[in-house]
């Protein structure tokens, strides 16, 4: 549905949803938002930041030693199909996994070898997932073409949403959403952006920071191939000024490219949630049961960015990732670029050891990374970081009585009411849950990090809006 | 790996700020008030205070000690609590009436409703109003300057109710034509007056409040509303028009100050949704307003507070927040 604008241009507008979008006041906005650096959003939180562990290293490329461990559901979605058998020869960038289904991803090798086994096996979560075991010949042969360079300006978008499908590619922030999906909207002509989220506003992790400053071309390349598919749509690589250097480096790379501008937002967290992100950035807002599309937006991560380059441009499937090796457990943090289907435990000798015993071993950011039990679990896809630290600050801190402060509805991106949400889903009273706006909470954590009685909110919400999915998707 | 690693759900990390932080911030952003009301009431006042804090302290860990309750004495609260009461009587009220006053305060209206953060109405008003009704005598005799006689609020409002049209300035300079009692503005601004312990000094009481609101312990928004509220309140309907000295001396007297920034932001019973800090601060401003100038007393605070201590569940409940995203949208899709 289209309305004709002021200056004559077609512009779309939305109907019956939830963008708060017309023509007029979505521009006034826009042009705002461009003019300040200071593009941010209503709540949030600071926590200690602790990237300074790991931001001034180098990434090191780190070959894998023992068998390697490919899980089938490493995204959203359907788990893929396993199409090696144990005894098969594979290859480097060969798929061992096939989607299974629409929502879904391929598996490809990250080494070259035999495969030992096809069989479930421990995730980091604690489920059993299929998984191709593969025993490293450390040869590293590729398959045909690996590594080759390609033109994208010669390929038709079919194709390069096949390339990005075959590849694999997934949301390396840690969602796991299939890119290809993201990549197909209902409406292509509907986008008007393409974010580039390298806000990174977890604490510790600096792959994505590392990535900006070694590899900038690469993302530009990534986001010049995601602009070809979407003739209407502008670029912003979006980064949180608490990294200057990165804006400057990325400023830079993106010189002379008239489609794609580099936006400063405000340093706090979760500036990089998607729809934090696309607010600050562009001034239009979703809700739980909108996707960015809905908003004329399509948001991806800088590492997926990466990988997009190199799987249309370098013809190389998703095999590797950039983790960041930190904590105060770690002798020496590092960031580290890695194959896909490592064992974490192999990971923990890269960076020196550790120097202290570490209570919590966290997968990801300590706002809403995974507490490990176990090291020996392989890394996927979705694997940003690897946090050790020696005080567990939720074992430490036993929770007292609210006193009704009020700091979790401040610190609330969602505007929520996290201490009334907490009393209903305690009581078991999901009906009083959904109507305090329960399910449009993503579980950023603030409410939590905020707390001075130091209550567990973001688990009683995730305890009960798993209920209520689940209830819902019964009837 | 042999050993155990802890786990636990997201997010892994907390802020230092705690409840009993957040207590003893309240507790010193009340001191400049205690100080002032200690140099005016002297040593009457320390005892006062040091009997309502320790009975405040013991009355919660002899009950939860026999209740078989986790012992929470050291966060805070009750002592806020004690001293909360003790800057809301009287110098020379007895001590054994304020130590009633204090176990009424953690006892009844604490604990027996399920201790921190169950009360349904601030614990040190809830106490004062309980020692009004048993005590009136008592607690409406205030001594300042060993002067015995009203407070600056009373020679007002007696004066205005007597149809006394000569200034403010002139009304309070000459007392109430009974006792010496005299005063003026500036002196109800520094605290130079009769009246409770902790409310006389209005700069005291706003030097804390505003420390308070710079830390963000408390919201600028209950506050500001009230204080705004009851200020058009006065001009209103206080029956002298646009007189700024007598709007001064309203708000500077009585227990106004105190209760706008230290018992109407009590967390517990105030609103925790945005909206409902206005919405709260206005109606405490129009009920103060109400029963200051249409009340047979000069005083209000108390009551007003409390009474919208009992509609903060009704004020939640409509001003629950729309989510962020969905601005403008009916429920639903």
């Amino acid at each position: 549905m289209y309305a004709r604008c002021i200056n004559g241009l077609l512009v779309p507008v939305f109907s019956g949803c939830g963008i708060i979008k017309s023509p007029g006041t979505t521009k006034n906005k826009l042009e705002r938002g461009n003019g300040m650096s200071e593009a941010t959003f209503r709540g949030g939180v600071h926590p200690y930041e602790g990237k300074e562990l790991s931001k001034d290293l180098p990434i090191k490329t780190v070959l894998p030693k023992g068998e390697l461990v490919f899980s089938m559901a490493q995204h959203i979605g359907a788990p893929a199909k396993p199409v090696v058998q144990k005894g098969d020869k594979v290859l480097v960038g060969q798929k061992i996994g096939e989607a299974g289904g629409f929502i879904s991803a391929n598996i490809c090798s990250s080494v070259s070898g035999t495969v030992k086994a096809v069989e479930p096996r421990m995730m980091l979560n604690g489920s059993s997932v299929t998984c191709v075991v593969i025993e490293n010949d450390g040869e590293y042969t590729g398959i045909k073409g690996l590594g080759e360079n390609r033109d994208y300006t010669r390929l038709s978008n079919d194709e390069i949403r096949a390339i990005v499908k075959e590849a694999g590619i997934v949301g390396m922030g840690g969602a796991g959403f299939p890119t290809n999906v993201k990549l197909t909207p209902k409406e292509p002509d509907k986008i008007d952006y393409i974010l580039v989220n390298g806000a990174e506003c977890e604490p510790y992790l600096t792959s994505d920071y590392r990535q900006m400053l070694e590899c900038p071309e690469e993302i530009v390349g990534g986001l010049k191939v995601m602009l070809k598919l979407f003739d209407k749509a502008k670029g912003l690589i979006c980064i949180e000024d608490n990294k200057p250097d990165a804006i400057a480096k990325m400023k830079e790379a993106v010189n002379g490219e008239s489609r794609i501008e580099v936006k400063e937002l405000k340093t706090k967290y979760p500036q990089g949630g998607e729809r934090t992100l696309i607010s600050a950035a562009t001034g239009r807002k979703i809700y739980s049961a909108k996707l960015p599309a809905d908003a004329g937006c399509i948001v991806d991560n800088i590492a997926t960015v990466i990988a997009i380059y190199r799987a249309v441009c370098k013809q190389t499937p998703l095999i590797t990732r950039v983790m960041t090796l930190t904590g105060d457990a770690f002798s020496q943090p590092v960031n580290v670029n890695v194959r896909l289907g490592i064992s974490h435990a192999e990971l923990v000798e890269e960076g020196g050891g550790f120097a202290t015993e570490p209570a919590k071993i966290i997968s990801g950011g300590p706002m809403m990374g995974f507490a490990m039990f176990d090291l020996n679990v392989p890394v996927t896809k979705t694997s940003s970081s690897l946090l050790a630290l020696t005080k567990d600050e939720v074992a430490e801190n036993e929770p007292s009585p609210c006193i009704r402060c009020g700091r979790c509805v401040s610190a609330c991106p969602g505007n929520l009411v996290p201490q009334k949400m907490a009393q209903a889903a305690m009581n078991n009273d999901y009906d009083t849950f959904v109507k305090l706006n329960g399910m449009e909470c993503y579980e950023c954590g603030s409410c939590t990090f905020v707390c001075p009685a130091k209550r567990p909110l973001t688990q009683t919400f995730k305890q009960a809006r798993q209920y209520v999915a689940a209830q819902r998707r019964k009837s | 790996m042999g050993n155990l690693l802890n786990i636990s759900s997201s997010p892994h990390v907390r802020d230092k700020s705690s409840t009993q932080s957040i207590m003893w911030c309240v507790i010193l952003c009340l001191l400049p008030a205690t100080v002032v009301g200690i140099y005016n009431f002297g040593l009457k006042a320390i005892i006062l205070i040091i009997a309502c804090v320790a009975t405040c302290m013991l009355t919660e860990f002899i009950w939860q000690k026999a209740m078989k309750l986790p012992v929470t004495v050291t966060d805070g609260s009750a002592a806020l609590t004690g001293l909360l009461l003790a800057l809301n009587l009287s110098s020379t009220f007895p001590v054994w009436m304020a130590v009633i006053g204090s176990v009424f305060a953690i006892l009844v209206v604490k604990q027996l409703f399920g201790g921190l953060g169950q009360n349904f109405m601030n614990p040190a008003l809830g106490a004062r109003c309980f020692l009004m009704v048993s005590f009136a005598g008592k607690m409406t005799s205030f001594t300042y300057d060993s002067i015995t006689g009203p407070t600056p609020l009373a020679i007002i409002k007696n004066a205005v109710k007597n149809g006394d049209t000569s200034s403010i300035a002139d009304i309070l300079a000459s007392g109430d034509g009974q006792t010496q009692a005299t005063t003026s503005v500036i002196n109800m601004f520094l605290g130079n007056t009769a009246g409770t312990i902790g409310e006389t000094s209005a700069i005291a009481i706003l030097i804390g409040g505003i420390v308070l609101i710079a830390r963000k312990i408390i919201s600028w928004k209950i506050p500001v509303c009230y204080l705004a509220t009851f200020a058009v309140f006065v001009l209103i309907f206080g029956g002298r028009g646009f007189d700024i000295t007598y709007l001064a001396a309203e708000l500077c007297g009585g227990g106004i100050m105190l209760g706008a920034f230290f018992m109407a932001t009590d967390y517990v019973t105030s609103p925790i949704t945005p909206t409902g800090q206005i919405v709260f601060g206005v109606l405490l401003g129009i009920l103060t307003g109400i029963f200051r100038i249409f009340g047979a007393s000069a005083e209000g605070v108390s009551y007003a507070i409390i009474i919208c201590n009992l509609l903060v569940p009704l004020i939640e409940k409509v001003t629950i927040p729309v989510p962020f995203g969905k601005e403008g949208i009916k429920d639903g899709k």
